[in-house]
């Protein structure tokens, strides 16, 4: 494939309190096997060394795995290649000559730093709420010496490969954390490491969750499709259940 | 060990949606039992619908308890799916400049994204369908001396715009079902890897069934 040329739309925003707006550029020969991030970055040296001030932007591995990167690409958090990060996102899925349109990721409980950063603390919060987990102290314990059966623990792992990178938030069209907020209390309530702070965990992260200004969940289920770990929405129902275990019982 | 939260579990964001579901569900049923009644409107002797409607008239007071029932969770769904709009609009102050669609396993679809309009443009239909039968001209049967409601629909029901603007609010309400079904489930945490595709499958089959069922009744006396 030869290189190509590509026109960005790129959200421009100075500071939390700055309007922002949409910033034409253009990029040209560009390697097609050349990662978005890598393309950002080009684009980036160009700026500064036309004295402008580069587009700032979230990433740390660049491998999938941190949840660090997180950009909206042609309206699609983490692009429209699904079960990926943005980093995993590359230039061969563009047509060439193509207008790419670069956000932040956006939710009102996710402040716009600069540019493309967001600032997703609000999950930290809502994790900080989740309580403590039941580990005896020690020696590795003895294998099976807790009995959990293969669909029980597959659900529990599915739940907690959730890296936290916000990206059902910005594809929700009501912000809603569910999804972030429902894997979070399953993973634990799958498991009997999980059951001492069962209850209070279920009613003081859903509490924090509407808190921090995040939506109401009303299933369109987008959040599924844009998780890069492909994480499902019965996590969502699980969480209910959990929730009205707790409040109910 | 778990000290209850203060807060009222009903109005959080899971509460407020477990709320909408099963006001939602109990206007379903009312849906199913109205278009089940309705059907008596097929049968060639008038006698049998106004006969119907006579019964249910008669049942008095159970019937002024049923319809403030019916009401009140009337009133329940809208508002809380008006103040639930309202906070998810504020959760999203800036709107994306392009706004893509993921894709399957996503099921947003112009149904789900538009229950709000759906939803109250079916509610100003059944106040202004209300209006016109409940409240409309009070013919009397010739051989009873029960109401001929029948005549008045059959009259109503020959007027172009009214069979047009009826069509129309039906497809509304399918699009709104549409959605609505499997998002009750899913809202009351009843979600099943085996039996969830089945719940979204029946939900369209309802939609299309509920909303093709009332929609045959009008457009079934113009012709006729």
């Amino acid at each position: 494939m030869k290189n190509c040329n590509f026109k960005l739309l790129v959200w421009r925003q100075k500071g939390p309190q700055e309007p922002g707006k949409m910033v034409a550029y253009t990029v040209n020969d560009i390697s097609p096997d050349m990662s978005f991030l890598e393309m950002m970055d080009l684009l980036n040296e160009d700026l500064i060394k036309k004295g402008e001030d580069p587009i700032a932007i979230d990433s740390d591995c660049r491998e999938g795995i941190c949840g660090t990167c997180g950009l909206v690409i042609q309206g699609l958090a983490h692009g429209s290649k699904q079960k990926t990060c943005t980093c995993q996102i590359y230039m061969r899925d563009f047509k060439d000559g193509e207008t790419i349109t670069v956000e932040p990721f956006r939710s009102s409980a996710f402040p716009i730093i600069k540019d493309l950063v967001v600032n997703r603390s609000a999950l930290d919060r809502i994790i900080s709420k989740g309580g403590y987990v039941a580990n005896n102290i020690g020696g590795a314990p003895d294998a099976n010496a807790m009995p959990i059966s293969k669909e029980t623990a597959e659900l529990a792992l599915d739940a907690s490969s959730c890296i936290g990178c916000g990206a059902c938030v910005a594809a929700c069209p009501n912000s809603s954390a569910a999804l972030f907020t429902g894997a979070k209390i399953s993973q634990y309530a799958h498991l009997p490491q999980g059951s001492p702070d069962r209850k209070k965990r279920v009613l003081e992260m859903a509490q924090q969750m509407d808190k921090e200004g995040f939506g109401n969940c009303s299933n369109h289920g987008e959040c599924e499709a844009v998780c890069p770990q492909g994480i499902k929405i019965s996590h969502i129902a699980k969480m209910r259940r959990e929730f009205f275990k707790a409040s109910l019982l | 060990m778990s000290e209850k939260t203060s807060t009222w579990i009903l109005w959080t964001t899971i509460g407020r949606k477990v709320l909408l579901a099963l006001s939602g569900l109990a206007l379903f049923f009312f849906l199913i039992f109205h278009l089940l009644g309705n059907f008596t409107l097929f049968v060639k002797d008038p006698g049998i619908f106004n006969q119907y409607a006579y019964t249910l008239e008669r049942m008095g007071f159970i019937l002024y308890v049923m319809e403030g029932l019916l009401i009140l969770t009337f009133l329940v769904h809208i508002l809380d799916a008006i103040f639930v709009t309202l906070e998810n609009r504020k959760a999203r102050s800036s709107s994306y400049y392009k706004e893509g669609n993921a894709g399957k396993p996503s099921r947003k679809s112009l149904s789900s994204k538009t229950m709000i309009y759906t939803g109250l443009l079916v509610f100003a239909f059944v106040v202004f369908h209300v209006k016109m039968f409940k409240y409309g001209a009070h013919y009397v049967a010739q051989n009873s001396n029960i109401r001929d409601l029948h005549r008045l629909v059959v009259e109503c029901f020959k007027t172009d715009y009214i069979v047009i603007s009826y069509c129309i609010a039906m497809i509304l309400l399918g699009l709104h079902l549409r959605h609505a079904f499997f998002s009750a489930f899913q809202s009351l945490g009843i979600a099943h890897p085996k039996y969830t595709p089945y719940i979204e499958k029946l939900g369209i089959l309802f939609a299309i069934a509920i909303a093709g069922g009332f929609l045959s009744i009008p457009v079934w006396i113009y012709f006729h």
